[in-house]
């Protein structure tokens, strides 16, 4: 394992470097504040930012993507037959995303890499790509990353982990694609002090965070016993059913499937969907097995506390990381939900 | 080498389209590969379904048909409801589209082997079910099956599929075809008249450890249906069901089928009632 | 605020306690110390969690929408306003509503007090002057008038229109120069320099239409986004289909629109959207002398027709 240690003035240099062979997503400030996207040649990522509103999800699994196209020209060989898309396999990495976000896209690979099928979409992207984390030294208060198996300072599912140290970054490339990375960028090698100063780091970190949720007692009782819990109605009555909370979600992977027509020319793609709407789940009948707006809320809290609970038997799908608590425009709270889950008790 | 893409389809030419009830709601539509080896890829087992995939207008999961072993084609019965069902039934021999599959689970076959199987169809959830009858009563697997009973229904004989196979199946001694309509005024009408679940009752194979019921069909004839089997002494992991939920991927990667933790593309959609009963019911 | 609170419980244990009402639509404190949360009361004892403060954003007609029972429902001035339309447009009975007006002096915007806090909001206090934020280990205090929401300075009705009880004397309405400034400026532009300006507004909509949801006027049963037979709009994050999405939002809302920034409060992306239905306001206003929601006995401007309409339009 090899130790990081570069000067924040030289971190733009390594950035320029190292875009010479990777394409870089990151964070960038903008006029609202940080948004972690795709960065242009020549833009750093800014590493000096507290939150951004979204998460990596988008690096692996793009709001919309083109999964074939073709034509319907009867008068075109191959007409009406689907062509795979072409892919730039120019490796890519995520860098400054948070280790918590890591964790989420692990989940992400849950659910697309398969024993039975691989997502080819999520597949290549998935290893072209380098996560290069930015540990986090003030976790937002509705950060509750520490309860969901991950915390600002996770390693487990990172490339390289870098933690601020006043004037410079320090930390470690964790895997032989963040070894490459730290190669390729040029990163100064660390001394041994940089090991414990980042446990020092995490320590003060994770002893920030107050916010908790707990789901020892969620993984006891049985699916139909939460389900017909008496709870949901209230829980989700303020609920809009809106998509915020599953687009900012950094492990929501759900995602509809469309055909789109410009004159004869057509392409399949894929969009983020949301389990909040109703054309999400409604049949071609018109009947909804999720017709009442209170129903879909309580499957997503469902899906992401219990279902993936007991489908995976790995924790919540949940990295903690708060953005569906500071967006909702409501205010619904999954650390009150996953509370009043835990806590209940069914009558026997 | 990647494994090939699950959302790619293999493409196929329609070969044939019968219109099956009278109301014309309801067409069967044969296929041939355009590719003849796609044909073996798409080895299916009866029960399971695939995703009818028209360029310009998207995907739809339909029942397979046809049975594993009628070769050279693939066949799907497709009823006229949503975009691209409609979009189909305006389609044309010749036509080219897609077809991806096959997916999803199937009846246990693995089980049934040497057991007596009771089928019990209404509506044109009959597709898969007649997929495995076909399947059964062939020379080649026929000894590998105990007694085959099957109620079939539909509304008037205009909306009974496959009229033709029935009345051939009918007088076939090595199954015994129930089948019924709600009604008619046909006065040849040769077959039962009643609801499904009142014709089941009188017919059904005693329960035993070596009968299965598999059961298919709209909600309230699934509904009145299980009732009857309970009375019957039929247990709930010997009565087997396949479900409907509005899906896009059917490999279990987009969400929305889902009824609890199981994914009805993926994890089914063929389940056991025993499985259904510990499952918040969202089909 | 306090007052506003106890008197809307008081109000709300009353009528559910008389049978006036089956339950009370209001508010509760939020989770966080700058929001509150839409909550259905149904018992006195339920009654007793309502709030209501300058973080209760969201508008609560959108939650009475084709209810059957007897509603309690607590309004502010705009809000009143689209009960108004709501009852025009069949949406809810007046039988059906005892409203609890609140004479309104403003939101906060959460924006604003997110940027003034220095590190967890706690609470928000609002004693219709000033805002005092506290947190952990900070406490400030804004004059109001800095931190409200944009549409509550152009607001032209904080008092109730309709109402059976008020939670609050009534409020002096605002005295407004030159409300549409903002549409002035974009009618200003070049149609290039619009254009540009639009897609700029929008370019980091993610089509969770928190905008439209949040909204009482958008009750379609399905929206024109959702539509598949025919299929209106593509539903990918392309550029121009984001922009038909709130272009086509607004001019539906358009006449009916009361301003009251629901729409603005619940997006995720801080995207003032409002720039489009205040058009249509002024248009409104300025064509057919027409505010959204004033009175029962008239229907919104796009929704009427004079036999001397001006029609010249149809040659």
């Amino acid at each position: 394992m090899k130790m990081i240690s570069i000067k924040k003035s030289d971190w733009a240099g390594a950035m320029e470097k190292v875009q010479k062979s990777y394409r870089l997503a990151g964070p960038v400030k903008e006029k609202k504040g940080h948004t972690f996207r795709e960065l242009k040649d020549g833009e750093t990522p800014d590493l000096e930012y507290s939150e951004t509103r979204m998460s990596v999800k988008e690096v692996v699994l793009p709001q919309s993507e083109v999964m074939f196209s073709y034509s319907l020209d009867e008068n075109k060989e191959g007409h009406h037959i689907l062509e795979e898309v072409p892919f730039d396999e120019t490796p890519r990495a995520a860098v400054g995303i948070r280790p918590y976000d890591a964790k989420a896209v692990e989940i992400l690979k849950k659910n697309f890499m398969t024993e039975d099928y691989k997502d080819p979409y999520f597949e290549r992207r998935y290893e072209n790509l380098t996560l290069v984390g930015m540990a986090e030294n003030n976790p937002s208060p509705v950060n509750f990353s520490t309860s969901c198996g991950t915390g600002p300072f996770d390693e487990s599912c990172l490339d390289i982990i870098l933690a601020d140290a006043g004037d410079s970054y320090i930390g470690k490339a964790l895997t032989e694609k963040g070894e490459k990375f730290a190669a390729a960028a040029g990163f100064a090698e660390g001394d041994s002090g940089v090991e414990a100063k980042l446990a020092e780091l995490k320590e003060q970190a994770e002893g920030k965070i107050k916010s908790k949720v707990s789901f020892d007692k969620i993984e006891k009782m049985t699916i139909l016993d939460l389900y017909e819990a008496p709870f949901w109605e209230e829980a989700a009555f303020a609920c809009i059913n809106c998509g915020t909370c599953t687009y900012a979600c950094p492990t929501c992977w759900c995602f509809d499937i469309q055909d789109e027509v410009k004159g004869k020319d057509g392409v399949r793609m894929r969009n983020w969907d949301t389990c909040m709407s109703e054309v999400y789940s409604v049949h071609t009948t018109g009947h909804d097995p999720r017709h009442e707006a209170w129903q879909r809320t309580r499957n997503r809290f469902m899906h992401k506390l219990k279902y993936y609970l007991d489908k995976y038997e790995d924790g919540i799908m949940c990295v903690g990381c708060g953005r569906c608590v500071s967006q909702c425009p409501v205010n619904i709270d999954i650390r009150k939900v996953c509370q009043q889950m835990n806590d209940y008790e069914p009558s026997k | 080498m990647r494994a090939a893409n699950p959302y790619k389809p293999y493409p196929v030419r329609i070969d044939e389209i019968i219109t099956e009830t009278d109301d014309k709601l309801l067409k069967t539509f044969k296929f041939v590969f355009l590719n003849p080896e796609d044909e073996e890829k798409f080895a299916y087992k009866s029960g399971q379904f695939a995703e009818l995939s028209i360029p310009g207008q998207g995907e739809i999961p339909i029942g397979i048909a046809s049975s594993p072993t009628e070769k050279g084609f693939v066949k799907f019965t497709v009823f006229k409801a949503g975009k691209v069902t409609s979009y189909l039934h305006s389609m044309k021999v010749g036509d080219v589209m897609g077809l991806r599959g096959p997916l999803g689970n199937w009846y246990p076959w693995e089980i049934l082997e040497g057991k007596n199987i009771f089928i019990v169809g209404g509506g044109f959830a009959y597709t898969t079910l007649r997929s495995s009858i076909k399947m059964m009563i062939d020379p080649a697997n026929r000894s590998k099956f105990g007694t085959i009973d099957v109620v079939y229904g539909a509304r008037t004989p205009g909306h009974l599929l496959y009229l033709d196979e029935l009345n051939e199946w009918g007088d076939r001694d090595d199954v015994n075809m129930h089948i019924t309509v709600d009604g008619t005024d046909d006065p040849n009408w040769r077959f039962h008249k009643g609801f499904v679940p009142q014709i089941a009752d009188k017919v059904a194979p005693p329960a035993s450890d070596d009968t299965y019921a598999i059961v298919c069909g709209p909600p309230m004839m699934i509904k009145f249906t299980q009732p009857v089997l309970d009375k019957l002494g039929y247990k709930h992991d010997h009565i087997i069901m396949s479900l409907e939920n509005r899906m896009k991927c059917g490999i279990g990667m987009c969400g929305r089928c889902n009824i609890g933790k199981e994914l009805v593309c993926k994890d089914g959609p063929v389940f056991t009632l025993e499985q259904i009963n510990k499952t918040p019911r969202e089909y | 605020m306090d007052a506003y609170t106890d008197k809307i419980k008081e109000i709300s244990k009353k009528i559910l306690s008389e049978g006036k009402v089956d339950v009370v639509i209001g508010f509760r404190k939020g989770t966080l110390g700058y929001m509150s949360e839409p909550y259905m009361a149904k018992s006195e004892k339920e009654a007793e969690n309502l709030v209501f403060d300058c973080n209760c954003r969201m508008n609560l007609v959108n939650y009475v929408t084709n209810r059957k029972d007897k509603v309690g429902i607590v309004v502010k001035g705009c809000d009143s306003r689209n009960l108004v339309t709501h009852i025009i447009e069949n949406k809810i009975k007046r039988e059906q509503l005892y409203i609890i007006g609140v004479p309104c002096t403003g939101l906060a915007d959460k924006k604003a007090l997110l940027d003034l806090a220095e590190g967890e909001i706690t609470s928000v206090e609002d004693d219709n002057e000033t805002i005092t934020i506290k947190g952990d280990g900070f406490e400030k205090k804004v004059a109001k008038s800095d931190v409200l929401q944009s549409n509550c300075k152009t607001c032209i009705k904080r008092n109730p229109v309709i109402f059976d009880e008020l939670a609050g004397p009534e409020v002096a309405e605002l005295e407004i120069s030159d409300r549409f400034a903002d549409v002035d400026e974009v009618e200003k532009m070049s149609a290039d320099e619009r254009w540009n300006f639009f897609g700029e507004l929008l370019s980091e909509c993610t089509r969770c239409y928190a905008c439209r949801n949040a909204c009482p006027l958008c009750y379609c049963p399905t929206c024109f986004v959702d539509e598949s037979r025919p299929q209106w709009v593509g539903k990918s994050d392309n550029e121009t289909d984001v922009l038909t999405y709130h272009f086509l939002r607004a001019f539906h809302d358009a006449g009916r629109c009361t301003d009251c920034g629901a729409c603005e409060a619940a997006c995720p992306m801080d995207i003032k959207m409002r720039y489009f239905t205040r058009k249509t306001i002024k248009d409104c206003v300025e064509k057919y002398g027409s505010e959204a929601g004033m009175e029962l006995d008239k229907r919104p401007a796009l929704d009427q027709y004079k036999i001397n309409d001006p029609n010249e339009f149809i040659k």
